[in-house]
């Protein structure tokens, strides 16, 4: 199987580029595209795992319907990766399962 | 309707059993929790009023225990309540399903039995050959089925065909808007009146009571109003995104019971019109269905969901759904 990306973004002379981080690695992707977007060019594989499986996930519709792109973006869980668009320094990670709500009395107790 | 109270709490027993039996003839978990569920209320006078209600539902039904807890009470179950929840009910035999799954377990379950599902096809008559006592359910566009017994399960579509086969069924309607969070790890261990978590995570957020005729629209007073609302009785879900919104029609009669019939004049005609149909879903599929489909006579506890009631000119009917 091959390890080399499926998507190419097309390289513009003079293409602004930014650099964000993604589970503590840098990227330089440019500017102006989706997360989800720089991550797949990116090959970085699956984003997240699924909230009632555990199973790996990746970037699906690309438009906003399907959650399948949820990463956690500057400390925010379950961001939409393909309607966030990068920004320079952000530090993206890969979301597992669903995320807890902050201010819980029971801590989320039932948290896995 | 003591009777509506007594009809519901036999469905309620029987929904496990039905859960079994879904599972086991086809694989689909129908998603019953059965372990009871809270009403919460934000004033004391919304709490007596409740109990009252209840204390009223089971002195006439009988067997339809419940517990009225104070906040702190209601904490130990449910620890995310915010300080705006003085007090509520506990329902032993509250609970809760996934109705999609519901749906597909009952397709999945009828197909294996044989039957065909038609799905996509806008009945516009019923013919009834009296000679030969048959009916024909004809679509727009002139395609026909045939048998000697016909169900009118239509929904809001219920009263226009069963006066074709001699039924007074009238029916009204209500719209309920829905909110859906994203998924969220779990944190609520018991339904509520006011919200519930799915197994999957999603926190499903209302629903609104509306008079507004035939529109399933959203409208942005009532979302507002709802996750409003939803904060007020749990403050973590103020960080919570929502996903979704939704409205939906609830088919209802005049004064919110069920109709259950047969047609005095087109015998093996019959219709349901019904707003709790997941709630009623066991006995709908035990004693409704055997009935309608001719393996068993008419139950005697059907008696006064007959839409006749609706005839009296002088009767006058309230509904709280
Ligand atoms: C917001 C909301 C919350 C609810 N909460 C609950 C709850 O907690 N518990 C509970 O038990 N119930 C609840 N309900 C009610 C429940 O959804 C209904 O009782 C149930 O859907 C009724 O099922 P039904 O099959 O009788 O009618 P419907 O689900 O309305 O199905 C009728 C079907 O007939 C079709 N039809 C109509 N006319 C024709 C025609 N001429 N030809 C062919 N097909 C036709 C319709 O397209 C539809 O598919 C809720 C409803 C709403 C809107
Ligand atoms: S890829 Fe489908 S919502 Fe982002």
């Amino acid at each position: 199987m091959t390890t080399e990306t499926l998507f190419l973004i097309p390289q513009k002379a003079g293409q602004a580029m930014v650099r964000i981080e993604f589970e503590g690695e840098t990227l330089r992707v440019p500017d102006g595209i989706s997360v989800a977007a720089a991550l797949l060019s990116s090959s970085r594989g699956a984003l997240r795992t699924s909230i009632v499986k555990g199973t790996p996930r990746a970037p699906y519709c690309m438009m906003g319907v399907c959650f399948e792109c949820l990463v956690e973006i500057d400390g925010i869980p379950a961001r939409q990766g393909c309607m966030t668009l990068v920004r320079d320094g952000m530090i993206i990670k890969r979301q597992s399962g669903a995320p807890s709500l902050d201010g819980l009395a029971s801590g989320g107790k039932n948290g896995k | 309707m003591p009777e509506y109270a007594r009809w519901t709490r036999d469905a309620v027993g029987q929904w496990g059993g039905f859960h079994q039996e879904l599972l086991d003839r086809t694989g689909v978990d129908s998603g019953l929790v059965q372990k009871g569920g809270f009403w919460l209320g934000f004033s004391e006078e919304e709490v007596q009023k409740r109990a009252d209600l209840l204390a009223k539902i089971d002195r006439e039904a009988g067997g339809i225990p419940f517990r009225m807890m104070e906040a702190s009470e209601i904490r130990q179950y449910l620890p995310d309540i915010g300080p705006k929840v003085v007090g509520g009910s506990w329902g032993a035999q509250d609970g809760m399903a996934n109705p999609l799954f519901l749906l597909r377990a009952l397709h999945s379950g009828l197909k294996k039995a044989g039957a065909d599902i038609i799905s996509g096809i806008d009945v516009a008559a019923i013919e009834h050959n009296a000679a030969k006592g048959r009916f024909t359910a004809r679509s727009g566009d002139g395609q026909g089925w045939t048998s000697d017994r016909i169900v009118v399960a239509a929904g809001l579509g219920v009263g226009e065909l069963a006066s074709q086969v001699g039924i007074h069924a009238p029916t009204v309607t209500t719209r309920g808007q829905v909110l859906i969070t994203e998924r969220l790890k779990p944190f609520m261990d018991y339904p509520t009146n006011k919200a519930r978590q799915t197994a999957e995570g999603s926190v499903q957020i209302g629903s609104t009571t509306e008079d507004v005729g035939l529109d399933d629209g959203t409208t942005v007073e009532k979302i507002e109003w709802l996750a409003r609302r939803a904060v007020d009785t749990f403050p973590a879900l103020a960080n919570a995104r929502l996903v979704r919104a939704w409205g939906a029609l609830r088919p209802l009669t005049p004064d919110g019971y069920p109709i259950y019939q047969e047609s005095g004049t087109c015998p093996g005609a019959f219709a349901v019109v019904c707003h709790s149909g997941v709630t009623l879903a066991a006995i709908h599929a035990n004693v409704i269905g055997p009935w309608m489909g001719g393996l068993t006579d008419a139950p005697p506890d059907v008696v006064p969901f007959n839409g006749k009631r609706f005839l009296d000119k002088n009767a006058r009917f309230v509904r709280d759904h």
